[in-house]
């Protein structure tokens, strides 16, 4: 499954695991920005850009070639976009589309992969995004697994109803009735944590635990990557 | 609907991202003054609920099938402002943890969903929540998806992105699907709920509905009009990212340095003025009619 | 010796009326162990949710001296450790040692002290090689003990477990029961488990539709109400077959 398979990947001790996740987005960060502003024919800069990322991918000890066949979910959608650019004749724009945004996916799977999603969420709130959006996040990736089985489970229940019908789909007022149901679930799973937290004296205020230190060599790992892809964009 | 990177120009989604962080930051502000930290794992759960959800698949017709985006049903269950950070949470972990939508795209992605989407879906209903519930609820998950693939779809459009005209009108009428299935989900989903456990479903007050009518009914009607007129000549408005500067030139061999180097010309921040003052509009309008609901929550 | 547990005539309603708990008389003393018996609804779980204020009723609860009211709530939630049944509302942080650390930090250790006494209380559990795991991928037993430890990490006097043994296989079943005889402080288990209880206390209580109506040893509670599976014989299985048939 996806998520175990990201899980396991980020729990290493790479150079790049023990990154400062702070240093890890804003080199990202530099990365795509650079990536979005340059020109599609610019095939040496996307070039060394890629090389980048897979030195990345090999240092970090991460699988090359799950990873890069993990980045193709967005073909798809770019190669749908791309044909049709493609044949309104804008031939480059059909090219740009689909190179940079393979190498954007590839990017980002490789800072996710190398970073475990709490402490992911702990740089974006050291970097100033507002610690309401990033416990609610923490929170809903810590259930989300959860429920989707519940849902799964709800969904193969129902449909084990239908009996003789050949379809496995469910009718709309089941599957209305079970999101209705799900829905009342994850509430009342709510109602229990609230329970739970209360039952361990919650004073009202999380406190968050992650100390983030970020080091010179985090510092240098991020300035050392935006220059350099600087560099390469400029020339 | 979630917009990857690469796909929208650079001052697109440089300004959406722009004009996300004060919006979302003005509905945290507000939803932290209504919820403790008691209520975040509320919030976390229901997002996780909406993801879940997302998996569930509604036949409709034929061979179709669609799925609940659910930011509709946040705002009638949780509120407008707690809603926005739970969709917001949900497509952040979409583009992180799913590379579903980009990441520098994320002011774009959160702007049409989490913002407009949440705020276009609960303005009917608490103009007339108290009143013609049911139709409220219907009508604003209709909007909510309506407005945020409108959005999503201008916003290609103005980066220059090619889209001929049946295209585009084969895209606006999946999108009235989408919200037509989103109607039909969000208003049984809500039943059912509120026949498990009415406290779950939030109580519009009576608002001054006569006077929102109207106004509603003008805009709605400004809406449509502006609706018709771009359906009828789509490519109007990639002409008028080509000339705004705002659209991306890759096709065009122009006397001048590619694109990507008249981004620091000024006569480009010139032209994007303009981009982002259409922007700045949609955006006014969503945060007064959030401090609307704010006043109106507290009266 | 002060009691660690004083209940005296403990009424609550639900809202809409129905009595939960109606005049329930309790007392634990330190090093006791004492089982929780009763059927579905009788009102178990309702009557551990007063013992750390999480529900207040009418009459008096008293831990370790102290009245459980408003101002007596943090303390008293450090005395008494509720275990629920369900672990994965109970285990909510995004990782083991980050759930471990949630009490102490409340009770306002320093990070680093909260940090330490987490990983102590995980040793106690046998749970310290899951630190950096995720609550997600361990399996019910691990969850169990994960919070189990995240309890134990308050260093409260008294343990209290609500159907402990809910979705654990019998080695798992074994390994908790093992932990917990090992611990020493008072406990209350509520069980179906008749054996499982058996095991660790000597005293047993017994509750019907929201009335404590037995107190003594185990042995004697679980034959007086026949809280254990009756052995099935050839005419029994004869007569219930035609009877569902």
């Amino acid at each position: 499954m996806h998520h175990v398979l990201m899980d396991q990947w980020s729990q290493g001790s790479s150079p790049l695991h023990v990154r400062d996740p702070r240093s890890k987005i804003l080199a990202l960060l530099a990365f795509l920005i650079v990536l979005a502003t340059t020109a599609p024919d610019a095939f040496l800069t996307l070039a060394i850009d890629a090389a980048v990322l897979v030195a990345g991918i090999l240092i970090a000890g991460l699988p090359p070639g799950s990873l890069l066949l993990r980045a193709m979910t967005v073909l798809p959608f770019s190669l749908t976009f791309g044909l049709i650019s493609w044949l309104a004749g804008d031939r480059l724009r059909a090219v740009g589309l689909l190179e940079k945004s393979y190498v954007s996916t590839v990017a980002v799977l490789l800072v996710v992969g190398t970073t475990p999603l709490p402490l992911l969420l702990s740089g974006l709130e050291a970097l100033g995004v507002p610690r309401l959006l990033v416990l609610v996040a923490q929170f809903l990736y810590r259930y989300l697994f959860v429920v989707s089985e519940q849902a799964q489970h709800l969904r193969l229940a129902a449909a084990c109803r239908r009996g003789t019908e050949r379809r496995r789909r469910l009718g709309f007022r089941a599957a209305a009735g079970a999101l209705a149901v799900l829905f009342a679930r994850s509430y009342y799973r709510a109602e229990g944590i609230h329970r739970a937290m209360m039952a361990r004296a919650f004073s009202g205020k999380f406190v968050l635990l992650r100390r983030l230190q970020f080091g010179v060599a985090d510092g240098l790992f991020t300035l050392t990557i935006a220059a350099f892809l600087i560099l390469v964009r400029i020339q | 609907m979630h917009i990857p990177d690469n796909f929208l120009s650079t001052p697109v989604w440089a300004t959406l991202d722009a004009v996300s962080i004060p919006a979302v930051g003005l509905m945290v502000r507000r939803a932290g003054r209504e919820l403790e930290d008691t209520s975040i794992p509320l919030l976390g759960v229901m997002g996780a609920f909406v993801f879940a959800a997302q998996m569930i698949n509604f036949p409709v017709g034929i061979g179709t099938s669609g799925h609940l985006v659910g930011g509709a049903l946040l705002a009638f269950t949780l509120g407008a402002a707690p809603a926005t950070i739970v969709m917001t949470a949900i497509i952040a972990i979409q583009a992180f943890v799913f590379q579903d939508g980009g990441v520098l795209a994320l002011g774009a992605n959160v702007f049409n969903m989490a913002v407009a989407g949440v705020l276009a879906g609960y303005l009917p209903f608490w103009i007339w929540g108290a009143r013609r519930r049911r139709s409220a609820i219907f009508l604003g998950a209709f909007l909510s998806v309506m407005v945020s693939g409108s959005l999503a779809l201008g916003e290609l459009l103005i980066s220059g992105v090619a889209m001929p005209r049946p295209l585009i009108l084969l895209s606006m009428a999946l999108f009235s699907m989408s919200a037509l299935i989103e109607s039909a989900i969000t208003i049984s989903v809500v039943q059912a709920i509120e026949k498990l456990n009415p406290r779950l479903v939030q109580k519009p007050e009576a608002s001054n509905w006569r006077a929102l009518s109207v106004l509603s009914g003008v805009a709605l009607a400004l809406g449509l009009v502006g609706f018709v007129w771009a359906s009828s000549a789509p490519d109007g408005i990639q002409r008028l990212g080509i000339q705004l500067g705002l659209a991306a030139r890759t096709g065009f061999h122009a006397p001048f340095a590619d694109y990507t180097a008249g981004h620091f010309d000024s006569a480009w921040l010139r032209r994007a003025t303009a981009g982002l003052t259409g922007l700045l509009v949609v955006y006014a309008a969503c945060v007064t009619f959030a401090k609307m609901i704010g006043r109106r929550r507290s009266a | 010796m002060t009691p660690l547990i004083e209940i005296r005539d403990l009424c609550f309603q639900y809202e809409d009326g129905t009595k939960a708990l109606d005049g329930v008389n309790f007392t634990l003393h330190a090093g006791e162990t004492v089982a929780v018996f009763g059927a579905n609804g009788s009102g178990k779980t309702t009557f551990v949710l007063h013992l750390n204020g999480i529900l207040r009723g009418t009459g008096s609860v008293a831990v370790c001296g102290m009245e459980v009211n408003k101002d007596t709530l943090a303390r008293i939630r450090s005395k008494v450790g509720v275990v629920f049944q369900d672990s994965d509302e109970q285990l909510f942080m995004p990782t083991v040692l980050e759930d471990v650390a949630f009490g102490p930090l409340n009770q306002g250790l320093p990070p680093e002290r909260a940090i330490e006494t987490a990983k102590t209380a995980l040793e106690q559990a046998g749970m310290e090689h899951a630190l950096a795991k995720a609550p997600y991928h361990l399996s019910a037993g691990e969850k169990r003990r994960v919070a189990l430890a995240g309890v134990l990490a308050m260093q409260p006097e008294i343990l209290v477990l609500d159907e402990p043994t809910t979705f654990l296989d019998p080695p798992a079943q074994a390994n908790l029961l093992h932990l917990l005889a090992g611990l020493p402080q008072a406990k209350l288990i509520v069980t179906h488990h008749t054996r499982f209880a058996a095991e660790l206390s000597t005293r047993a209580v017994f509750f019907e539709k929201g009335k404590l109506v037995a107190d003594g040893p185990v042995q004697e509670i679980v034959q007086r109400f026949d809280w254990i599976y009756p052995a099935l014989d050839a005419a029994d299985l004869r007569y219930s077959a035609q009877r569902r048939f």
